[in-house]
């Protein structure tokens, strides 16, 4: 084989016929198109032209060179031309294949198992026995040394951990034995990655792979001024790139998707960069992960827990705030400690209740209406946190004083108690040491926290127990009741410094923490974990997954503590008692830097050349310039006229890649183009009559329909253009303001699909105007065919009451001033929409504010389309009554019609005119 | 070239929706011939025109009597004045003439049924047609027409044609009028001396070019050698898409000699393609017979 960079030649010396081209192309450049011999009687005018270019009698240079490639083509392609040819490096002795098999390989896993399977391969021809060896998830004793067909099998099995390979060093020591060895690494600095590579290279050749695409890891996210600080970093420095960050979280409906995306730039040389998002306490609450976008590794995914939640507090006092005594107002303490860590409601009770927040504290509020303690109630027992002060009142009032409120933890005595003042007998008391099962278990006690007054806790037998803290005496400080998924909690002291020095140390806001009122610090420190166990409930993935952990044994606060995952702490979100916390590949302290090798180490790429035969594509190559060449003979001859030009097209088109025609198929729209139909109807204003399928009577409806457009073209400003026909199958009816819908006995009853439509339509503000053109249907019993057609044709459409058009509907009044509706017969009433029960006429007031909307529909049976049709000379089709009042009666039906139409294209604007009286009164008049 | 009987047979179903053609007779005093023509103006003639009342000068004789005894004055009968009109045919049948593009009919043919169907309908106004070239001097009757359909139909089959034809003037009477049907694609020196001398001998007439929509499209590409019909001319050219618009130059300089020359003569010209119906075209020269000048 003979290699040209990355092109080798089977068959080499075929490639001395390339030399034959220049004679080829002086041989053909002699060889002129023959012409074509013409009969033409025009020839007399032709005598004497010449031709512009004479260089023509010989080929033209590019059909020559179209010529010369075809044969070069040819020629190549015969010579067994080969891509990528592949020069084995043989080797012998065992191989060790070593992956590292971190979150980081991850983002390239395929390209690292391809790299891995070829390596196999060449170890399979070579007959070596290979070893493959993750360093996540190492082989006890000795390096498992097998065929290397035994390992292809296993390769599809292989994945990646997500965490880095913490003690390799000590493996890769207590290897021994000769090999060589083949090294994926993940390209993250890692400490032990020095000690392993001098182990490995005292037994043998050492090579190292990486991949050279960039690693990201992003920590986990923290509160800054109010807004999300986002950090992503990466191992290479080096050229500025762009990344972007993705908030995932449930949506109100609980389905998880995407809340945010912010872009976040990484400059020139900078390794890390913060994104500050900020996003509505709503949204943010629901944050579950942050992740970059486009990146498969766990690294690049940080999971949120409780510290990136902020409760909703709503408070509320029980008294009003004096105005200037600030420090004395029942909530200030509380509003100064929640404030930075907490998102406060305000409000009234009804209004927070439906706000749904997380804590509702009531500082001093005795008692509430019983309709606001249901709902409380109900909001406590779905997991709400009542946080209740004493105070005077509570003091004052009988809460809970005979038998036990549901929303106080504990029965209280009449009056309270005060210590250590002026008119009393004892010190003021200060507070016990908390109880293991307090939830302020582990908090410590300032000396100078002292209660002066309190409300005492009436001894019940299970005051005990719903006592988490209690003064130096022992009488209960702080009770918790748990109610339903909530719990109540009081505090037997004011929320302001009046009764006790609480609310002034630091210790109130501790409390308030553990109390979880308000957010916690960042994360629990390795003390606050101690002692505690945690249970794995969602698992991330190397891949950056976030699955549902299966059972797995619980972890000791402290080896979560420590914040690095491992085997035994795998990344994800632990829960606890009554928190949850995050455990991410990259910690705070994480720092991501790119792998170093020392100079005597070769690092290779991945990427892996596939050998690739191109004689095919040569000979393809040639046979479509040959076809090209037989088209452009044609076209230079000038025959390539009427079919012959369209089956060349043809060829052509067929020689043209095929790629953008399945690209534009995969965008093709999906959405049904509703056509000429939907550009007709809409283009201007439209009216439409049902079809009912008897041809004289569309012919009819249409006809009165366009009798009606001419006369609104001529007296208003509404232009229709030409009535159409609507087909309630088929058509859209969206685009329509009014159809009209001639009702005969035999007409076919639409499906339920165009009931559907109809209904939607109704709903919609359309107007339908039944005609049942038998002048009867008004009156009750509608005995007519065409009354019973038109009671089963409206059954499933959603009609509501209708009552005969009263004195003062609007549509009396719309354009006209009308009391009759008549069409070709002047019948009684027509029927429309009711209006609401309760509409009076106001004193001075021509009519009533009657419903403020357009009628679904109006019934009746005058045969409107009769009296309104007109043939293509604009004479009327139809004589309505007699002489001079049956013309009379013909224009108060195309008034009726003209009124009907405004109706539905300006709704109740003329209905507006009851309040003009008002109005002209506020302008003074 | 088409059988007579069907050439004839095509020709009256063209004639058919028009009303008899009355060719103009301009100089109708010299021509002596009468026919059914009323000139609409007092002349000799056979039909009543108009009573006039007599003048100093009337002949006595001339008197209608009467009428003139209904009345006080006398009043002079006159007549319609009515002619017959000599209208002399040349339809180009050279060999340029029997070009015809694909799916269209030769210009021969359609020139033939121009011809005959404007024959049929002068025959119809009384009129006398010949045809020039074929020894066919001017006649009325359907004889007339049968032999005009036999000249038109067989042509000249035994002598191979010329490539170009060209009117002879000297065939057609003076003072008469005359319709050339050809597609004026030859020399245009023998028809300009031929007008010209049908002017100076006060014949006028119409030119009417045929033509096929190949010779006014050229839609011609390539390396060709084009040759006339007879095979006598011919022209080589490597592109001819490049000729194309010197070649519609080349015609539109014809077409405005033509006109020029029938503007100069007191003829009148137009362009009939094959591609369009003739209908049109007879319509057209209907009408120019008719005009009067």
């Amino acid at each position: 084989m003979w290699i040209v960079g990355p092109i080798g030649f089977t068959a080499p010396w075929l490639l001395l016929g390339l030399v034959a081209l220049p004679i080829l192309w002086l041989l053909l450049r002699a060889v002129p198109p023959a012409p074509v011999r013409r009969r033409f009687p025009g020839v007399a005018l032709l005598l004497g032209l010449r031709d512009d270019e004479h260089q023509a009698d010989k080929t033209p240079w590019w059909l020559l060179l179209l010529r010369a490639l075809a044969v070069a083509a040819l020629i190549v392609g015969f010579a067994g031309p080969v891509l990528n040819p592949e020069d084995r490096s043989g080797g012998s002795g065992p191989l060790l294949v070593l992956m590292d098999g971190s979150w980081a390989d991850a983002r390239d896993w395929p390209r690292r198992v391809a790299r891995v399977e070829r390596a196999l391969d060449e170890a399979g021809r070579d007959n070596r026995p290979v070893a493959l060896v993750t360093l996540t998830d190492r082989p006890e004793g000795d390096l498992p040394f097998r065929a290397a067909s035994d390992w292809a099998q296993t390769l599809p099995g292989l994945a990646p951990q997500p965490w880095q390979a913490e003690g390799a060093a000590d493996w890769a020591a207590s290897l021994d034995g000769d090999f060589d060895t083949i090294w994926l690494s993940d390209g993250t600095a890692q400490p032990w990655r020095g000690d392993v590579l001098e182990a490995l290279q005292d037994r043998g050749e050492v090579r190292v792979f990486e991949s050279p695409s960039p690693i990201y890891g992003l920590a986990p996210p923290a509160f800054e001024d109010g807004a999300i600080a986002v950090t992503a970093r990466r191992a290479a420095t080096g050229r500025g790139a762009e990344v972007t960050i993705t908030a995932r979280g449930l949506d109100p409906s609980g389905i998880e998707r995407e809340l945010a995306r912010e872009p976040l730039a990484f400059g020139p040389g900078e390794d890390e960069a913060t994104l500050a998002l900020s996003l509505p306490p709503e949204l943010r609450n629901r944050v579950t992960q942050f992740a970059i976008d486009g990146v498969r590794s766990a690294g690049a995914v940080a999971l949120t827990d409780d510290s990136l939640k902020r409760r909703e507090v709503a408070l509320i006092a029980g008294r009003d705030d004096r105005e200037g005594l600030q420090l004395l107002s029942p909530t200030h303490y509380l509003e100064q400690a929640l404030e930075p860590v907490a998102d406060l409601v305000e409000g009234t009770l009804s209004d927070i209740l439906l706000a749904n927040p997380d804590v509702i504290v009531l500082a001093d509020v005795a008692t509430l209406p019983q309709a606001q303690a249901d709902e409380m109630r109900d909001w406590v027992e779905g997991g709400g946190l009542l946080l209740r002060f004493a105070g005077p009142r509570v003091a004052g009032s009988d809460l809970s004083r005979e038998t036990e409120d549901p929303l106080m933890p504990v029965r209280l005595r009449a009056g309270g108690r005060s210590v250590g003042g002026a008119m009393s007998w004892g010190e003021p008391k200060s507070l016990r040491p908390f109880g293991e099962d307090s939830p302020f278990n582990g908090l410590e006690i300032p000396g100078d926290v002292t209660v002066t007054a309190q409300v005492v806790a009436q001894p019940d037998p299970d005051l005990s127990e719903r006592t988490i803290a209690s003064l130096t005496d022992g009488t209960p400080l702080v009770t918790r009741k748990r109610l339903g998924d909530g719990q109540v909690v009081l505090f037997h002291v004011t929320a302001n410094a009046e009764w006790s020095s609480l609310p002034l140390s630091g210790l109130f806001v501790s409390m308030l923490e553990r109390l979880a009122v308000s957010t916690r610090a960042a994360r629990p420190d390795a003390s606050a974990l101690e002692g505690t166990v945690w249970s794995l409930s969602e698992a991330v993935t190397a891949f950056g997954q976030v699955d549902e952990a299966g059972t797995m044994p619980g972890v000791a606060g402290a080896d979560l503590a420590r914040g690095v995952p491992g085997p035994a702490t795998p990344p994800g979100l632990y829960a606890g008692e009554d928190r949850r916390v995050a455990l991410n590949v990259i910690g705070p302290e994480t720092e991501l830097a790119a792998a170093s090798w020392p100079a005597n180490v070769a690092v290779d790429g991945l990427a892996v050349a596939q050998e690739r035969d191109l004689s095919g594509w040569l000979l393809a190559a040639a046979l479509g310039l040959l076809a090209l060449d037989v088209l452009a003979a044609l076209w230079l001859a000038g025959r390539l006229t009427g079919p012959r030009a369209s089956a060349a097209a043809v060829v052509l088109a067929l020689l043209l890649p095929v790629g953008e025609a399945r690209a534009q198929d995969g965008t093709a729209p999906e959405r049904e183009p509703l056509g000429d139909f939907a550009i007709e109807a809409t283009s201007e204003v439209v009216l439409a009559h049902v079809l009912t399928g008897n041809s004289d009577l569309d012919e009819l409806a249409r006809a009165g329909l366009e009798g009606l457009s001419r006369t609104l073209f001529a007296r208003t400003s509404i232009e229709p253009a030409e009535p159409m026909g609507v087909n309630l199958e088929t058509d859209e009816l969206a685009f329509f303001p009014f159809l009209y819908w001639p009702v005969t006995a035999d007409q076919p009853q639409p499906s339920d699909a165009a009931y559907a439509k109809l209904n939607t339509y109704l709903r919609g503000g359309g107007l339908i105007l039944f005609d049942t053109r038998d002048a009867n249907v008004a009156g009750f019993g509608a005995a007519t065919p065409a009354g019973r057609k038109l009671q089963e044709l409206a059954r499933p459409l959603d009609i509501p009451p209708l009552e005969p058009v009263p004195d003062d509907h609007v549509l009396t009044r719309t354009f006209y001033l009308l009391q009759d509706f008549p069409g070709r017969y002047a019948g009684r009433d027509i029927w429309v929409e009711a209006s609401p029960p309760d509409a009076q006429a106001v004193e001075g007031m021509p009519f009533r504010n009657l419903n403020d909307n357009v009628t679904p529909v109006v019934i009746g049976g005058n045969d409107w389309a009769a009296a309104w049709a007109i043939d293509d000379s604009g004479q009327r089709l139809f004589p309505v009554g007699r002489g001079f009042a049956g013309e009379r009666q013909r224009e108060i039906a195309l008034r009726f019609g003209v009124n009907l139409i405004m109706h539905v294209l300006t709704g109740n604007y003329k209905s507006d005119q009851v309040h003009v009286p008002a109005l002209l009164d506020r302008l003074g008049q | 070239m088409s059988d007579p009987a069907a050439l004839r047979s095509r020709a009256e179903t063209l004639a058919g929706p028009l009303p008899a053609l009355l060719a103009g007779a301009q100089h109708l005093a010299r021509t002596v011939m009468l026919g059914s023509h009323g000139r609409r103006r007092p002349g000799q003639g056979d039909e009543f025109w108009q009573y006039r009342p007599a003048i100093p000068g009337d002949a006595a004789r001339s008197v209608d009597w009467r009428r003139s005894a209904r009345s006080d004055g006398h009043f002079v009968r006159e007549k319609e004045w009515q002619a017959a009109q000599s209208v002399m045919l040349w339809v180009d049948q050279s060999a340029s003439m029997s070009f015809a593009s694909k799916g269209q009919a030769p210009k021969s043919d359609r020139a033939a049924e121009l011809a005959l169907a404007t024959a049929i309908l002068l025959g119809h106004g009384g009129e006398r047609v010949g045809l020039c070239d074929h020894d066919l001097p001017p006649r009325t009757g359907s004889l007339q027409l049968l032999r005009l359909a036999q000249a038109l139909g067989a042509g000249d089959a035994a002598a191979q044609p010329p490539d170009y034809g060209a009117p002879l003037a000297r065939e057609m009477p003076s003072r008469s009028r005359a319709l050339f049907l050809s597609d004026f694609l030859g020399d245009v020196t023998p028809v300009e001396g031929a007008l010209l001398e049908a002017a100076d001998r006060g014949i006028s007439g119409v030119l009417v070019q045929v033509l096929d929509p190949q010779e006014e499209a050229f839609p011609f590409d390539g390396r060709t050698i084009f040759e006339s019909m007879g095979g006598t001319l011919s022209h080589e050219t490597l592109k001819a898409g490049e000729l194309r618009n010197r070649y519609l130059d080349r015609l539109a300089e014809r077409k405005d000699r033509l006109l020029q020359l029938c503007r100069t003569t007191g003829w009148q010209y137009t362009v009939h393609h094959t591609d369009t119906p003739p209908q049109s075209a007879l319509l057209w020269i209907y009408g120019a017979l008719e005009r009067d000048h």
